[in-house]
């Protein structure tokens, strides 16, 4: 009688979970000048850099960006994603690369500072000009890990758990591609860059 | 708002080195009624449905409402807001000078019946929650008609479910949870099916839920209320 009721709850919950997906229907007809209603660029926080600079995510508006969220303290699944991050940026033509951006946002804003930033991208040899690290705060951090339905969760006061993502938006700031999971081909991601750094 | 004493307890998912800690804060007696938020978004129009960007707000957003800035005469006022995304949630809070509370201070809150502080245990307690995920339409009701809890709460439980700040720190992504990198004992909602206590039941709908929604999605059954923290004095 319990097994019952807990597959009768399950199925409710299946219902409740499956009646929001929506049709996701897009403008096409928007003028050039005005953002898509998806674009990143509506988000009005702001982010510190790891040279110290404070930019706002519409400031990278014109480039492809390719983004991960990690922190830096993290031993097990983020030298992962930063390997396929690595991976990905050799496998894209310099001549194309102006245009790209390769960007890692700490998830845990309140230790890796723009300092501790600038030095995990000189250990990990990620120094080029399409290299950007961003610290924000924990509520802006938390909502722009909304936009990427990436989640995340702090485990112990030095680790967390989280989701491995790493996300391709165009130029008007929208997401067009994700790649799921560790050790995942990194092919249909370069692809999507590659294509949309053409335009 | 009510005053929420400093406490702790052990979450769904939790052992004895997972107790969490949860600070003295303030929170909403009810949920945000239709009321309320017709107020803000007359003050605030880019929250109108015709206004909001997909990117906040999916195509159910406010879609009860007669109007843009109208609920109409078909919906009370004093019913809960609902079909509000995460966006609109939390704009809301930050212009009363709140934010929303967290998983952790809504599930210490919402653990107290009338009596008690953690009424987990209590039978009654754990089949009434289970029979309000039973019953429909509830969001179409008042915000008051539930109970009153210990702690002056009320409808935490038998209105509508409530986003959470954190709402994204549930980790469900199906059996292999590829693309997670995450403790099995904190996110392995296997565990919790084949737990045998009323009280795992309902927090695990309450948690699997949370998992499998994303912070621009309205549903009609989803509403939310407010926290405030309280300022920390220096000693």
């Amino acid at each position: 009688m319990q097994t019952l009721t807990v597959a009768h709850l399950l199925a409710l919950f299946l219902f409740f979970s499956c009646s929001p997906k929506k049709e996701n229907v897009q403008s096409s007809s928007q003028s050039s000048e005005e953002l898509d209603e998806m674009s990143i660029y509506h988000l009005p926080s702001k982010w510190n850099t790891q040279n110290g600079e404070q930019i706002e995510l519409k400031d990278l508006q014109g480039n492809v960006l390719v983004m991960v969220m990690i922190y830096t303290s993290c031993q097990m699944a983020c030298p992962r994603l930063v390997a396929d991050m690595r991976n990905i940026d050799t496998q894209i033509e310099e001549k194309l690369k102006k245009n790209v951006k390769m960007i890692l946002v700490s998830i845990d804003p309140e230790t890796d500072t723009p300092d501790r930033l600038k030095k995990f991208s000189i250990e990990n040899q990620m120094e080029g000009n399409q290299w950007l690290f961003l610290q924000g705060t924990p509520e802006s951090v938390r909502e722009f890990a909304n936009v990427l339905a990436v989640k995340y969760k702090k485990i112990t006061p030095i680790d967390f758990s989280h989701s491995n993502i790493i996300s391709v938006f165009d130029q008007q700031g929208v997401l067009i591609h994700q790649q799921e999971g560790l050790g995942v081909d990194n092919k249909s991601t370069i692809d999507a860059i590659i294509k949309l750094s053409k335009n | 708002m009510m005053k929420i004493e400093k406490g702790f307890f052990v979450p769904l998912y939790g052992n004895d080195s997972s107790v969490v800690h949860i600070e003295s804060f303030f929170m909403d007696i009810y949920p945000v009624t239709n009321r309320e938020f017709k107020e803000f978004v007359i003050q605030n129009d880019l929250w109108e449905k015709s206004k909001v960007k997909q990117l906040f707000a999916d195509g159910n957003y406010l879609n009860h409402w007669a109007d843009n800035d109208d609920y109409g005469s078909s919906v009370s006022g004093d019913a809960p807001v609902t079909n509000i995304s995460w966006f609109a949630a939390k704009s809301y809070c930050n212009s009363k000078g709140k934010r929303l509370p967290t998983i952790d201070e809504w599930e210490y809150v919402a653990m107290a019946d009338e009596t008690k502080p953690d009424a987990r245990k209590d039978e009654a307690y754990n089949q009434k929650i289970l029979d309000w995920y039973e019953s429909s339409r509830t969001f179409g009701k008042e915000v008051g008609s539930t109970f009153k809890n210990y702690w002056g709460i009320y409808d935490l439980h038998g209105l509508v479910w409530e986003w959470t700040q954190d709402f994204n720190s549930v980790l469900i992504s199906g059996e292999s949870r590829k693309d997670v990198n995450s403790d099995k004992n904190l996110f392995c909602g296997s565990a919790t099916v084949g737990a045998n206590d009323l009280m795992n039941y309902a927090a695990f709908m309450r948690f699997a839920f949370r998992g499998s929604i994303k912070a621009n999605y309205a549903i009609k059954n989803l509403g939310f209320r407010c926290a405030q923290s309280i300022p920390k004095v220096e000693n």
